[in-house]
């Protein structure tokens, strides 16, 4: 399986960044090998939605979990239809968070979220 | 017909107050008020309009034909909005994201998009106790699109012939201002002297700068404080038309529903030398176009001003 951590870094020490849709990289870790990469996020500067864009980007790579802090309702919908099971965490390095998740100690994400829609001006 | 813009950039900074007085001030130009603030139009609490007409404005959004989908994802790329996702073998769509752009539906290979109306707003037209042709766009709780909401109101405002036409812009400089804006022959900008407002006014300077639509400034507030207001009008080459002084007696009077000029009447006035000075300003604009395009005149002016 593999596993997606929000973070800013290309680093799999780095923290946990707590907005799914606005982190600079996608660390993807697979649960066989313990192997990681870092993706760069193509929703990082979207002006507008970088929820679906970003759970576009996790469909494509084949991952089927992410961690992050918050997530906004139309993440959670395009993820729900992606079969990604979203995650929630606090603060940690990555590697811990995924280890974490491993072990069955993480919460998923029932509905809710941040955001409601954008802001004036979109 | 002549229509002038009413924008700021800052908030607050009086575009209502002013917008309204101006169109109180010249009933023989027969005017037309547009509230283009769709997303909190307000001037209808000054000019007291009896709508009678409403129509609904939508836009057009995908609908997918789920027999005819290859998943192929095309319309993923083109749409700028991220508006649609191809996500667990099947097309997404985000309706709330969506602009109505079209691209998607243009470019499915298999004609598997089918483009269907969604309401995002109406538009309420009518006419106030002091005869002003009056119209608003009103954007629906929870949209986040006001730009097609604010086209309407312009097309069905169209063309007047004769009239003054006075767009009451959102605050801001993103795109329902540079809607609002787009199309106008003036654009007045109702600042206020504070930082805010100054950092504001040059945003706004830039957008009609490159909109290429002759400007004036109207300083609010004036008295309050910061300086630097007539360098940066200067910069731009625009002029400060007007000066309306921060005044405790102007606050309350707007805060009970009454109009600057009603509430004070001696300022009528001082709003027709403003409207006399912005239409010299247009004529002058035309006449200068008209030499290299050679179009009709199409001038107003005030009376005992022609």
């Amino acid at each position: 399986m593999k596993v997606a951590v929000t973070v800013n870094e290309p680093d799999s020490l780095a923290w946990l960044e707590r907005r799914f849709a606005r982190c600079a990289y996608y660390l993807i870790f697979d649960s066989l090998t313990k192997a990681w990469r870092a993706e760069a996020n193509p929703a990082v500067e979207a002006s507008s939605g970088a929820g679906t864009r970003a759970a576009q980007f996790l469909a494509d790579h084949g991952v089927e979990a992410v961690i992050s802090g918050e997530y906004g309702p139309k993440a959670l919908r395009a993820l729900n239809a992606a079969e990604i099971k979203p995650y929630s965490a606090s603060a940690a390095p990555a590697e811990k968070l995924f280890e974490d998740l491993l072990a069955g100690e993480l919460q998923e994400v029932e509905s809710g979220g941040a955001a409601r829609s954008s802001g004036r001006g979109a | 017909m002549t229509t002038i813009a009413v924008a700021s950039g800052k908030g607050g900074t009086g575009k209502t107050t002013i917008a309204t007085s101006l169109v109180l001030s010249a009933p023989e130009l027969r005017p037309v008020f547009l509230d283009c603030d769709v997303e909190a139009p307000n001037a209808h609490l000054y000019l007291h309009p009896h709508f009678d007409k409403k129509f609904v404005v939508a836009i057009p959004v995908p609908q997918i034909d789920e027999s005819a989908c290859s998943s192929c994802g095309l319309c993923t790329q083109v749409c700028q909005y991220n508006a649609i996702a191809v996500l667990g073998g099947k097309v997404q769509v985000f309706p709330e994201l969506c602009h109505g752009c079209g691209s998607c539906a243009r470019q499915c290979p298999e004609g598997a998009i089918q483009e269907v109306d969604q309401p995002v707003g109406c538009v309420q037209t009518g006419t106030s106790p002091n005869g002003q042709r009056f119209g608003r766009g009103l954007l629906d709780i929870g949209q986040a699109m006001p730009v097609p909401v604010i086209r309407a109101l312009k097309r069905w405002q169209g063309e007047s012939s004769g009239r003054l036409v006075v767009r009451d812009s959102p605050p801001g400089t993103a795109c329902p201002m540079v809607e609002t804006l787009r199309g106008a022959d003036y654009v007045l900008l109702v600042t206020e002297p504070t930082p805010f407002g100054l950092h504001d006014l040059k945003l706004a300077l830039e957008v009609t700068r490159m909109l290429g639509l002759p400007a004036g400034v109207l300083v609010n507030r004036s008295g309050a404080g910061n300086p630097g207001m007539e360098e940066v009008c200067q910069e731009y080459g625009v002029p400060v038309l007007m000066r309306v002084p921060l005044r405790r007696e102007f606050g309350e009077a707007l805060a009970r529903g009454l109009p600057l000029v009603e509430a004070f009447p001696e300022f009528r006035l001082r709003f027709r030398e403003l409207l006399a000075s912005i239409l010299h300003q247009i004529k002058l604009e035309r006449r200068a176009s008209r030499s290299l395009e050679g179009s009709e005149p199409h001038d107003i002016g005030l009376d005992g001003d022609r």
